[in-house]
């Protein structure tokens, strides 16, 4: 029991992390991004391949991979959205345009991975020993990756609570239009915040790809579980994504050792709409919409 | 009835015309190439059909597709052809009834979402059941069907499917739909049940996507959850119907038809980067056709359309 559970905290711990990047491109910057996955897939590859071929440890890996998918997403955002941002007339016009726009850099993005890689699966041993961790055997890797999800989450959390930018991206995520009336460039935040996410979601890569294995076309599911725990979570609320994280996690863990792995999907859809019926904004989400 | 709608009506005898001598040529090329035009007109229209006037975006048709041939990979040696196409219907119904009741109730994103991922989870439902209940993964369709058969039935479809959207249109669900696709609020004040018409027109929609699974699933020999459920459908119809225009019931044709000769060509010449090709074509549409094709005959002067364009319906 105490395994399942701590399993469960673990794999609850990286699904926080991999939704945070989420919770903010779609809380803030208002895309909907399906080709999130991809982008974690993408760094895990990035990690991979220095480990491997470079003999660098993912820990350092990290320092190379985020400030370049910061700048990628940067870029992505300038380029490819901006001109959706632009031409969408309300809210709901730019989430459709977005999550079409995405859906095609999907395919993009993991048909480039499948030419480069193929299909085959792929991982790589990094602090793969055993610690003893309260009363229980868990592997170092998973460990490592928990501390730094909790470092990033409070670090995040500080940053966006605590600092003027911070801030600022909170008064975009309430109302865009409202806030440039505070002297907010709600373009520029935008574009900053979406390409934050995209940082985040590649340090989840980088870590994911020290204990998991992945393969092109892994990516999809790992977008899945992002959007749920993001939508259970309430759409931009840090606290919410990490909560939900964990219900995910833990949900997971103990159907996977109680009932049988092959019905994980099943209950991440069923928590996912339990949650949906009785409180659609989210967990934490504010009922606004 | 206008000179426009004669015009159209008169096509589209012409086009069915043609179609019916396609089994008679005797080329099996020509024959496989035909039933993937019909295949994917069918997918497309239908497509359209709820997410034109909706402006909900599902990405769900293989999960519809893929369970339509899997009943068939189930039943198709056990039960009479018939009966296991209305077995398929059914499941499909029930199944858009269940997705739609829980999801169209709330924004369109979520409905999003979960399309997103009910294909995925319904193959590893279907891996599930197979190892763990009937032990085994993979079947093999042994049915009297033939390439013609196919043929055949799915023309059938493509007449009954266009016929079907015309009606809606002319309906009180399809102008309900027309509202709600405005603006959703306007129409719960003006007494519309939005919900009840979403639902209806998705299991609608989705039935006959898996029809079209179903009809098609004799074509492969053998058939495992990841040939059924391949996610390549869903994001290749919706391709089609937003390069034609999903707003108008002809417009998903005007995708369908180019594109799958596309397809064809560049599936044989670059197998290797065929995704990213497609993933391009898609970006393209998004960025250059928000409106499809049937966005630009709207664009075309009046005067070179007719004189009562914003009366035509279908």
């Amino acid at each position: 029991m105490t395994n399942a559970i701590l399993t469960g905290l673990m794999l609850g711990g990286m699904y926080a992390l991999i939704a945070m990047g989420l919770t903010l491109q779609y809380g803030v910057a208002r895309i909907m991004n399906l080709s999130y996955g991809e982008f974690l897939i993408a760094a895990a590859f990035a990690s991979h391949w220095l480990f491997t071929g470079w003999a660098i440890s993912p820990f350092v890996g990290l320092a190379l991979v985020v400030p370049l998918a910061f700048a990628l997403n940067f870029a992505i955002y300038k380029v490819l959205l901006t001109p959706l941002v632009r031409r969408a007339p309300n809210r709901d016009a730019l989430e459709v345009d977005s999550i079409l726009a995405t859906f095609g850099l999907t395919f993009v993005i993991q048909g480039s991975m499948l030419a480069m890689f193929g299909g085959a699966y792929y991982s790589y041993s990094y602090l793969a020993f055993p610690v003893q961790f309260v009363g229980e055997t868990v592997a170092a890797n998973r460990l490592a990756a928990l501390g730094i999800t909790i470092v990033v989450g409070l670090v995040l959390y500080l940053a966006l609570t605590r600092t003027r930018a911070g801030t600022a991206i909170r008064a975009v995520a309430v109302d865009p239009f409202a806030a440039q009336l505070v002297a907010i460039n709600v373009p520029q935040a935008s574009a900053l915040t979406f390409a934050l996410g995209g940082a985040l979601v590649a340090a989840a890569g980088v870590l994911v790809s020290t204990f998991l294995t992945f393969s092109a076309s892994s990516g999809v599911v790992f977008t899945m579980k992002a959007l749920i725990v993001v939508v259970m979570g309430g759409v931009g609320n840090m606290l919410g994504c990490l909560v939900a994280g964990l219900a995910l996690g833990l949900s997971e863990a103990l159907v996977a050792s109680y009932v049988d792995p092959g019905l994980t999907l099943a209950v991440n859809f069923a928590l996912f709409l339990a949650v949906l019926l009785v409180k659609p904004a989210g967990l934490f989400g504010r009922a606004t919409r | 009835m206008s000179a426009r709608s004669a015009i159209l009506g008169a096509l589209a005898l012409a086009a069915l015309a043609l179609l019916t001598f396609v089994p008679r040529l005797g080329n099996p090329y020509y024959l496989a190439l035909a039933i993937s035009l019909l295949q994917y007109t069918v997918l497309a229209t239908a497509w359209g059909m709820f997410s034109g006037p909706t402006r909900y975006v599902s990405l769900a048709t293989t999960a519809f597709f893929g369970v339509g041939a899997y009943t068939v990979a189930v039943l198709g040696e056990v039960l009479p052809w018939p009966l296991v196409l209305l077995i398929a219907a059914a499941l499909g119904a029930i199944l858009a009834a269940l997705v739609g009741l829980s999801t169209l109730r709330l924004s369109g994103v979520y409905f999003v979402i979960f399309t997103f991922g009910l294909t995925e989870l319904i193959r590893q439902l279907v891996v599930w059941f197979e190892v763990n209940k009937s032990r085994v993964l993979g079947r093999y369709v042994f049915v009297d069907i033939t390439q013609s058969d196919i043929y055949w039935q799915l023309l059938l479809l493509t007449v009954a499917v266009f016929l079907l959207g015309w009606l809606i249109a002319r309906s009180r669900l399809g102008f309900a739909l027309r509202v709600i696709g405005e603006d959703e609020t306007v129409a719960k004040h003006c007494g519309i049940d939005t919900t009840f018409a979403k639902v209806a027109l998705f299991a609608i929609s989705a039935t006959i996507m898996t029809l079209v699974g179903a009809i098609m699933a004799p074509r492969w020999t053998y058939i495992e959850p990841s040939i059924a459920f391949n996610s390549m459908i869903s994001f290749q119809v919706l391709i089609m119907a937003l390069l034609g225009g999903a707003h108008r019931l002809w417009g998903p044709v005007l995708g369908a038809v180019p594109l799958t000769l596309l397809f064809e060509l560049l599936s044989a010449r670059f197998p290797n980067t065929f995704t990213i090709i497609l993933g391009c074509i898609f970006l393209l549409i998004v960025y250059l056709l928000p409106r499809g094709v049937a966005g630009l005959f709207e664009k075309l002067p009046a005067k070179l359309r007719g004189e009562n364009i914003k009366r035509v319906a279908a």
